[in-house]
């Protein structure tokens, strides 16, 4: 029993990650009052730009050396992901186009890159068959080198590879650079009102354009993730989900707040797998805990309108474009 | 604009002003060279990823939408079914409802519509079978549509969020209930009803989908006719531009809000309906296949015009057709067509600025003074 409910908690984690990453890097891009709908895009985006360059470090070097198999993968998704944010910083903020379209392009345009190169990167090169990165997969893999002695607890909370812990430092340094520094206050006074923002001095264009270009990079993280850890280096078309949505979701659940992402996104990876471990579930009673997160997530939705709190709203410019001369 | 603007004394190099003059045609041509330059920039992606001269793509593409009956039947099809739900979020985006939620409110309707196909087999007359398919469809978009617009209305909750979410719980739904009829425990829905043809929408003059396009050419028409010349449309348009205004003006928004999404979530529902019994005649998770948000983008484009958005449809559908083909002929993935269809429309949506704003640069800046 013990067992089983440690190997739950295991599997949540590993779901939970990529959720993390995407919720996080959506909260500093909300925060800005940028309502970024392309986060699932680019998550595909962050996932397919790791392996393809993955795929050539591997593809070049005959003795690959495990730094640059983690480096690589990582700075090509930090970089594709960092692209799209830019493509949609430079359409709503510079050009002051609509969010929600944008957004939602932006989504079409990177699952179709995502699937696109997922499917055709070997036939472009001439090859067969899948996309499989084993090296790079077992060196995103690899542990922390002491869980082993620390038997279950080991086993149950350390046994990931590193994006694991850099997600959860991610998130809290999130909060605290959002809650405890002056830039982070900057950020959140632009996303409440740019207008007021603008008047004190403060660069409503800069921090819009960073907070979604880090908001993209940390998002893409969790494409990252999800194939090169949680599927070893392997891609699967269309193989990442809903996860993007997902986690667009949680930044609801959990009220804008890094620090309760985190749980939440753990909450909503568990979810996400916990049929599997209910014996005896119907495959139609699995489909309705799957419908769980966001149904709970319109519940929090409604709550949180109804009850109007004011550090429990989403900041209040959020979908809408500055334009100093509109006053 | 501030970010060129350098924190000295002298003037910015650009000065960007709103402009609210700019005529019709003007700016139509504006749009009409930004989809030139996307298609441009679309055929350089396709051409550097297969190797093909642009004729060739170009032929291909044609081909791939117009090449035998069955393909042109199929390209009207689908543009008739991404009209549909695009005139579906039309009027709800005129008001500045974002309902994204069309995904769900189509999934719904078609669930709707394949539940009476699934129960009521054929118990009764087809005509009567299609009809209460057709009133339940309608009803169950109309259901899907007014929970996130009564929330809006009543306590302002954020509907973009809101009916984002609702699309996940209805593909859940969706999901359940096939769980629920297929007894193998398949997540694949066979056709419903392949023998009986129960619920069944009939060939007209022998044509496959043809009362699918002829419904949703009428819905065209009567739209272009309730946005433009209505009452409701007027109220519609007034609560968009400035819902405080339309207060001042003794129009009941909430109300305007509920009865818009009223309609937005029924026509959802006709299209969902339109999708089981006129199309496909079974339901799957993917039956709105991602048109509930490529329909945002087609009402967007068209400027939430229906006469526009025939057009705006029609280019979306041309192209992922064009580019399956493209794809099945070189043998690369089919998601080329998305990859274009994201171009394309990051460039319209670009070229709203130009038509909204006006760039001065310092030299001509100065001599208006």
């Amino acid at each position: 029993m013990l067992s089983t409910i440690c190997a739950f908690i295991n599997a949540a984690i590993v779901q939970s990650i990529p959720l993390l990453f995407g919720s996080i890097g959506e909260i500093f891009t909300e925060k800005s009052g940028n309502l970024n709908l392309g986060i699932p895009g680019i998550m595909y985006m962050g996932g397919i730009s790791g392996i393809i360059g993955g795929y050539l470090y591997e593809k070049s070097a005959d003795d690959p050396v495990p730094l640059l198999l983690v480096l690589i993968p990582l700075i090509s998704s930090l970089l594709g992901s960092t692209l799209l944010a830019l493509i949609y910083s430079f359409l709503t903020v510079t050009l002051r186009a609509n969010q929600n379209v944008t957004g939602l392009a932006l989504t079409t345009f990177g699952i179709g890159i995502g699937n696109f190169f997922g499917g055709s990167l070997l036939s472009l090169f001439g090859e067969t068959g899948s996309i499989s990165l084993i090296k790079t997969g077992i060196c995103y893999k690899t542990p922390l080198p002491f869980y082993g002695k620390l038997g279950l607890f080991g086993e149950t909370f350390l046994s990931f590879g590193f994006l694991v812990y850099l997600a959860i430092a991610i998130a809290l340094i999130s909060s605290f650079v959002l809650n405890r520094t002056r830039v982070g206050l900057n950020l959140r006074a632009v996303g409440e009102n740019p207008a007021t923002a603008d008047a004190a001095g403060i660069s409503v264009t800069k921090y819009k354009y960073l907070a979604t270009c880090i908001g993209g990079a940390i998002a893409g993280l969790g494409g990252l993730y999800f194939v090169m850890d949680y599927t070893s280096g392997a891609w699967t078309n269309n193989g990442f989900g809903d996860r993007g949505w997902l986690a667009v979701a949680i930044v609801i659940f959990a009220i804008w707040k890094p620090k309760s992402a985190i749980l939440s996104s753990f909450l909503f990876g568990g979810l996400y797998i916990i049929c599997v471990y209910i014996p005896g579930l119907s495959s139609s009673a699995k489909e309705i805990i799957k419908m769980l997160p966001y149904l709970v997530t319109i519940f929090v939705l409604i709550i949180i309108s109804i009850r109007q709190k004011k550090e429990n709203q989403p900041p209040a410019s959020l979908g809408l474009s500055y334009f100093r001369e509109d006053r | 604009m501030n970010n060129n603007a350098k924190k000295t004394a002298h003037e910015p190099f650009l000065h960007i002003t709103k402009r609210g003059d700019i005529s019709t045609a003007g700016a139509w041509s504006v749009r009409l060279i930004a989809i030139a330059v996307s298609l441009l920039v679309s055929a350089v992606v396709v051409v550097l990823l297969t190797g093909y001269n642009p004729v060739q793509v170009f032929k291909a593409m044609f081909s791939g939408n117009f090449g035998s009956l069955s393909k042109v039947r199929t390209l009207f099809q689908n543009i008739a079914m991404l009209l549909c739900i695009s005139l579906a979020v039309t009027p709800a985006f005129k008001m500045k409802f974002w309902n994204l939620g069309a995904e769900g409110q189509v999934l719904v309707g078609g669930l709707a519509s394949a539940a009476c196909m699934f129960y009521l087999k054929d118990s009764l007359p087809n005509i009567l079978l299609i009809l209460i398919m057709f009133v339940a469809s309608i009803l169950s978009g109309i259901i899907w549509g007014l929970i996130p617009a009564v929330f809006k209305a009543k306590w302002n909750a954020n509907e973009t969020l809101f009916t984002l979410m609702m699309n996940y719980v209805a593909i859940q739904l969706v999901s359940f209930f096939i769980m629920l009829w297929v007894p193998s425990g398949s997540s694949v829905m066979g056709l419903i009803n392949a023998s009986t043809k129960a619920g069944w929408l009939p060939n007209l003059f022998g044509q496959k989908y043809l009362i699918n396009i002829l419904i949703v050419a009428v819905l065209t028409v009567v739209m272009y006719f309730y946005l433009k010349s209505s009452k409701q449309g007027y109220e519609i348009a007034v609560v968009g531009e400035s819902s405080n205004t339309a207060k001042y003006i003794g129009i009941n928004v909430k109300k305007v809000i509920v009865r818009t999404m009223t309609i937005s979530g029924g026509l959802c529902g006709l299209a969902g309906f339109l999708l089981v019994s006129g199309t496909n005649h079974t339901v799957t998770k993917d039956l709105a296949g991602g048109m509930g948000f490529t329909a945002v983008m087609v009402s967007w484009l068209a400027k939430f015009n229906p006469a526009v958005m025939v057009l705006t449809s029609f280019l979306i559908v041309f192209l992922q057709r064009g580019a399956g083909e493209i794809a099945t002929v070189c043998r690369l993935n089919e998601s080329v067509s998305d990859i274009l269809t994201g171009i394309i429309i990051f460039f319209i949506i670009g070229s709203e600025f130009f038509i909204n704003y006006k760039i001065n640069f310092k030299s001509k800046h100065k001599e208006e003074k």
